[in-house]
């Protein structure tokens, strides 16, 4: 499988690592709100079809990128950056997005 | 004696290079560019194998990947490799060749009375017949079985040979070349796409050798020279020989391996590939179906198409008087093209009316006799073919009908029509289609980005093969952006005759038995019983039989097969429909996969700069993670026990130092730092004053235990950050990903320096005036520098960071440099450390000193416990929130029933085992449930006595119970009392001091 690092370009996966599902909404770090814990840390779909997943560019530039794939054709739809990078693409002529 | 080398013919041997090889003791000799096979054949040896289960005499059946009978076991000693495919293996000059599955010999194998029972030994038979009289019986007869039946056996010896890893990127990955490949390759690489074309055999060019045509003037052989001497020089294209790709995965990756001829010692033995394709084209061909009859696996029968192979590649007659069974005029092509070379055709025998006229003409005036209307019901001869037995055929109603007569031969050549190569298609597609034209099933729709071209899509005729190929090629360049050139070309005189009359078996009622996958002795007979067992589905009939999960992965049986079903069933073949195929088509050897990563490259191996000191001061060093670490200093004669006991009380009564450089350790800087590790640990890092450390616990979301270490405030906007060895690409991984996702406001640095400094450990009551000695600019007294303070300093020229911490409770310090300077560092502390007999102890003495102060490291924070359970509530703040506080709160980790740490002192002067269950019973055979376990352990000097630490079921409320150490494996079972986790100085004084 081969993944679209925005900043590194096309990627195989070996150079990944996966962080799981990203569609799980964490809850902040000061919400006490165990229930809701309980949900993002155990609950899990197995969807079929379109899906979002974390992946930490560990052998590459260390970026957490949100990857866009079908589990049932493993089909790789593209990737961002997490958090405040989300906009950024490497050789795009932008005003460069991310932490100010 | 059937097989023999002709006079002429053989495009792909050198005559004037003869080689001798060995086979079973025998010299056989060839000629360089022949296969074991072709010489094993020209020499006259016609049994060459036994069969897998009922040990039946085997011969070369075919010329090709498809083979599977005649498997050998080649190479001596470390380098002795079974089940080697003598079609597919090249002959070299010394190569020592021996047969399989036999004993004591190829032609008196006692197995082979295993024949004799086969009417009790159908499919199914051992599953059934060992299952009793007791339980686990098959246990028992299971290794016996398996020693009866088999291939051959691989060495145990290590493999001294060397394989590598290869990728392929390429815009355009053609699989197969032959005519179809060959002429996809060549549009795609006119256009100047990068392009690989791969190929399982020697050389290219398929099965355009069975072929008599010319092309653009050439014959087939020299238009596939010119072919591939024009792909040689195209800067663009890769040609790899030798190379069988076994699977097509997601994202167009697809594996091969490439087998590098013998001879060249520099050479890998094999490489395995991985290519990446912007487009495959796969044009993996046909390969030729046999008919299914009693005796079909006797030595002499042989593939037509292989049969004229052996002529063509390698000068090689099957035998001298030749029976051909067909049943499509494509094989009455061959058979003529046989009978031009001057091979006596006896007979052909086709269950047809009539054969294609022309080759009719050419066959008829070199003497063969045309059975037509007529099929072969048996072959006879048991170790060698002596007579093939015919009978009419009455191909409306499908049935042998008259009597039977026998035709003297030496050779049974059969050729069932073509069965496309679709494996690679339905792994990267949907399953594949049953096509009249062929009587077998071709590709399905793609699901990866792939087009099929040449006779793996039905197209078996020479010219639409590379007519298919052509257009196919120029397709999906085209689709790549790029300018294809036109093309053409002018077959003549080519074989254009397609007809066929489907025919898979020829059923008997004789003693004879019919096999369809030859290389699992697959009986029709056994196809019938999955059928009436109720396994007709063809993945069901498939594991009942284990029909086509051979090593050639059932190329010559999968359509029979599924014929002989459908046939029972009543149903269209193609309604029965095929198995998934999945990787690997071709075996895959361990060594390819492997590729470098054996011995000591396994991993990558991580040492200090104190290594090479450690090793010459005769350490004994241990893997942590991939770090190498020393264990101990043995001294001679000492035991480990021994020199660990040394070392802990060296520490404790004068001085020690030991390499902590493993240690993970991040630079935290910004603006935002400390409001950062307030949220990653459990406790605060803000009001940490600059110049101070602390001890740091971080939990996993699910309120788990996840790491500890400390962490140093170096200035207002800048921590360094400790890990525990094993964690520390786990912890940067973590705070990145804190980062990336839940805080991406927060202005926060991570860099990992865990290898840009290198780190010592100096404990015990003498660390103070050590360090005074070799380090200025720092003042030790405990006011200027007290417990958790943190300082830079000089060790001559060098800068240190000192920081002073404890883990062994001594007073103690841990001073880290650039990696550079670790051995300076090291060798200082020792030579001035001389007065006081500073002594380098390793993890084992570290691990006593930490057990006696109850110091918990991953043995007990194994992932499964909470700060609740390890004693650490005093570090979980109550004031702020963190990572993982509200799952850490919840009522499950926090229940007084769950198993929390205890210390464990031995009461039988024994050592306590880690991993020990602990129990209430004293008698090994009645120890009752387990209440918990024991998690690490050590001989402490300080107690005098074996102690340990355990996690146990209301451990802090059972001090001072007496419990029992169950270790059944080792034959263990030790009183203990239970304790406090903390053995030595519990008020801490010393290392206060």
């Amino acid at each position: 499988m081969l993944i679209p690092c925005p900043v590194c370009g096309l990627r195989d996966s070996g150079e990944f690592t996966t962080g799981g599902d990203a569609s799980i909404v964490r809850p902040a770090f000061d919400d006490g709100d165990e229930a809701a814990w309980a949900a993002a840390v155990y609950d899990r779909s197995n969807p079929l079809g379109a899906h979002e997943e974390y992946w930490h560019h560990v052998h590459g530039c260390r970026h957490w990128l949100i990857v866009a794939r079908d589990t049932q054709t493993h089909a790789v739809f593209g990737a961002r950056l997490a958090g405040a990078w989300a906009g950024y693409q490497s050789g795009a002529p932008s005003d460069k997005p991310g932490p100010d | 004696m059937a097989g023999y080398r002709l006079a002429g013919g053989g495009g792909r041997v050198d005559r004037s290079k003869v080689l001798r090889f060995r086979f079973d003791g025998e010299t056989i000799t060839g000629f360089a560019g022949d296969t074991i096979a072709s010489a094993l054949l020209a020499s006259g040896r016609l049994m060459v194998a036994r069969s897998f289960k009922y040990h039946r005499p085997r011969g070369v059946f075919s010329a090709g990947s498809e083979e599977p009978n005649a498997l050998v076991t080649i190479g001596e000693a470390a380098r002795t490799t079974p089940n080697v495919q003598t079609t597919m293996a090249e002959a070299s000059e010394g190569l020592v060749v021996r047969s399989q599955n036999a004993w004591p010999s190829l032609n008196n194998d006692f197995g082979a009375l295993t024949g004799l029972l086969s009417p009790f030994l159908a499919a199914g038979f051992y599953y059934k017949t060992f299952i009793g009289p007791f339980r686990g019986a098959w246990m028992l007869y299971e290794p016996i079985i398996r020693r009866a039946a088999g291939m051959g056996a691989a060495t145990r010896e290590p493999d001294p040979d060397r394989y590598e890893h290869a990728h392929g990127f390429c815009d355009v990955l053609v699989v197969g070349g032959g005519p179809a490949g060959l002429a996809a390759a060549l549009a795609a690489g006119r256009s100047g796409a990068r392009v690989i074309l791969v190929d399982e055999n020697a050389e290219f060019g398929g099965a355009s050798v069975l072929d008599t045509a010319t092309i653009d003037g050439s014959d087939t052989a020299g238009w596939v020279r010119s072919a591939v001497a024009e792909l040689a020089v195209l800067q663009n294209v890769r040609l790899l020989r030798r190379t069988a790709v076994y699977g097509y995965y997601d994202g167009n990756v697809l594996a091969g391996t490439e087998r590098l001829p013998a001879g060249d010692a520099a050479a890998p033995r094999e490489r395995h590939w991985r290519f990446q394709a912007r487009q495959v084209i796969l044009a993996t061909g046909a390969m030729e179906r046999p008919i299914v009859f009693a005796g079909n696996d006797t030595p002499g029968v042989m593939l037509l198409g292989a049969a004229l192979a052996y002529v063509r590649h390698y000068g090689v007659a099957a035998g001298r008087a030749v029976t051909v069974f067909a049943n499509n005029d494509a094989a009455w092509h061959q058979a003529a093209a046989l009978a031009e070379t001057g091979i006596t055709i006896k007979a052909i025998i086709d269950p047809r009316d009539a054969g294609p006229e022309d080759s009719a003409k050419t066959l008829r005036a070199a003497g063969t006799v045309f059975y037509t209307g007529h099929v072969v019901t048996a072959a006879e001869g048991g170790k060698a073919v002596s007579g093939v037995v015919i009978a009419q055929f009455d191909s409306t109603a499908g049935n042998v009908s008259g009597g039977a007569t026998t035709i003297d031969s030496d050779s049974l050549l059969v050729s069932g029509g073509w069965t496309p190569n679709v494996n690679l298609a339905s792994q990267a597609g949907e399953p594949p289609v049953f096509d009249s034209g062929t009587g077998a099933f071709i590709p399905g729709t793609p699901r990866e980005a792939w087009a099929a071209a040449g006779a793996m899509t039905g197209k078996l005729a020479l010219q639409s093969a590379i007519e298919s190929g052509f257009e196919v090629g120029v397709e999906t360049v085209k689709s790549l952006g790029f300018n294809a050139l036109p093309t053409t070309f002018t077959v003549e005189n080519p074989n254009q005759e397609v007809g066929f009359l489907p025919l898979y078996e020829i059923p008997s009622n004789g003693p004879g038995k019919a096999f369809v996958d030859m290389q699992h002795d697959v009986k029709a007979s056994d196809v019938r019983l999955a059928r009436r067992e109720g396994f007709s589905a063809p993945e069901h009939l498939k594991r009942y039989t284990t029909l086509g999960m051979a090593a050639d992965q059932g190329r010559t049986s999968n359509v029979n097969a599924l014929a002989i079903m459908a046939a029972e069933e009543g149903r269209p073949i193609a309604e029965v429909g095929t198995t998934r195929f999945r990787p690997p088509y071709s075996p895959v050897t361990f060594g390819a996969i492997v590729g470098r990563a054996t011995g000591k490259h396994f991993q990558p191996v991580r040492r200090t700069p104190m290594h090479d000191w450690h090793e010459k001061a005769g350490a004994d060093m241990i893997n942590v993670g991939q770090w190498q670490r020393p264990r101990v200093y043995r001294r001679p004669g000492e035991s480990v026990e021994d020199a660990y006991i040394r070392e802990a009380r060296a520490v404790r009564n004068s001085v020690g130092i030991t390499d902590v450089s493993t240690l993970g350790k991040i630079d935290v800087q910004g603006p935002d730092a400390a409001t950062f590790l307030d949220r990653v640990y459990t406790n605060t890092f803000s009001t940490l004053p600059v110049g101070k450390a602390r001890y740091g616990l971080m939990l996993r979301d699910d309120g788990f235990l996840y790491d500890d270490g400390t962490t140093w405030r170096l200035t207002e906007t800048r921590y360094l950050m400790t890990t525990t060895t094993g964690n520390a690409a786990g912890v940067m991984a973590l705070l990145e990903f804190g980062l990336a996702v839940d805080w991406p406001d927060l202005k926060v640095a991570l860099t990992s320096l865990t290898e840009q400094w290198a780190g010592v450990a100096i404990a015990g009551p003498q660390a103070r005036a050590l360090l005074t000695k070799v380090i200025t600019d720092i003042d030790f007294s405990d006011k200027a520098l007290p417990f958790m303070g943190v300082r830079t300093g000089r060790l001559g020229d060098v800068d240190v960071l000192v920081s002073r911490l404890s883990f062994s409770g001594e007073l103690a310090y841990e001073v880290y440099c650039g990696a550079d300077f670790g051995l300076v560092l090291w060798t200082t502390l020792l030579e001035a450390g001389e007065e006081f007999d500073c002594t380098p102890y390793g993890l084992e003495a570290l691990g006593t000193l930490r057990i006696e102060k109850g110091h918990v490291i991953h043995d007990e924070m194994d992932g499964r416990t909470g700060v609740h359970d390890l004693g650490l509530e005093k570090m979980f703040s109550k004031k702020k929130d963190f990572v993982g506080k509200p799952m850490a709160l919840r009522a499950a980790l926090t229940d007084p029933g769950r198993k929390r740490l205890v210390g464990l002192k031995s009461l039988d002067g024994k050592p306590i085992r880690a991993g020990a269950q602990l129990v209430t019973g004293s008698d090994p055979n009645l120890p009752g449930g387990s209440q918990g376990q024991v998690t690490s352990m050590g001989y402490s000097p300080a107690v005098e006595a074996y102690i340990a630490l355990a996690l146990l079921e209301r451990g802090p409320e059972r001090h001072g119970e007496t419990l029992y150490a169950a270790d059944p494996v080792r034959g263990l079972h030790g009183p203990v009392k239970v304790c406090a986790p903390c053995f030595y100085d519990p008020d801490g004084s010393r290392m206060h001091g």
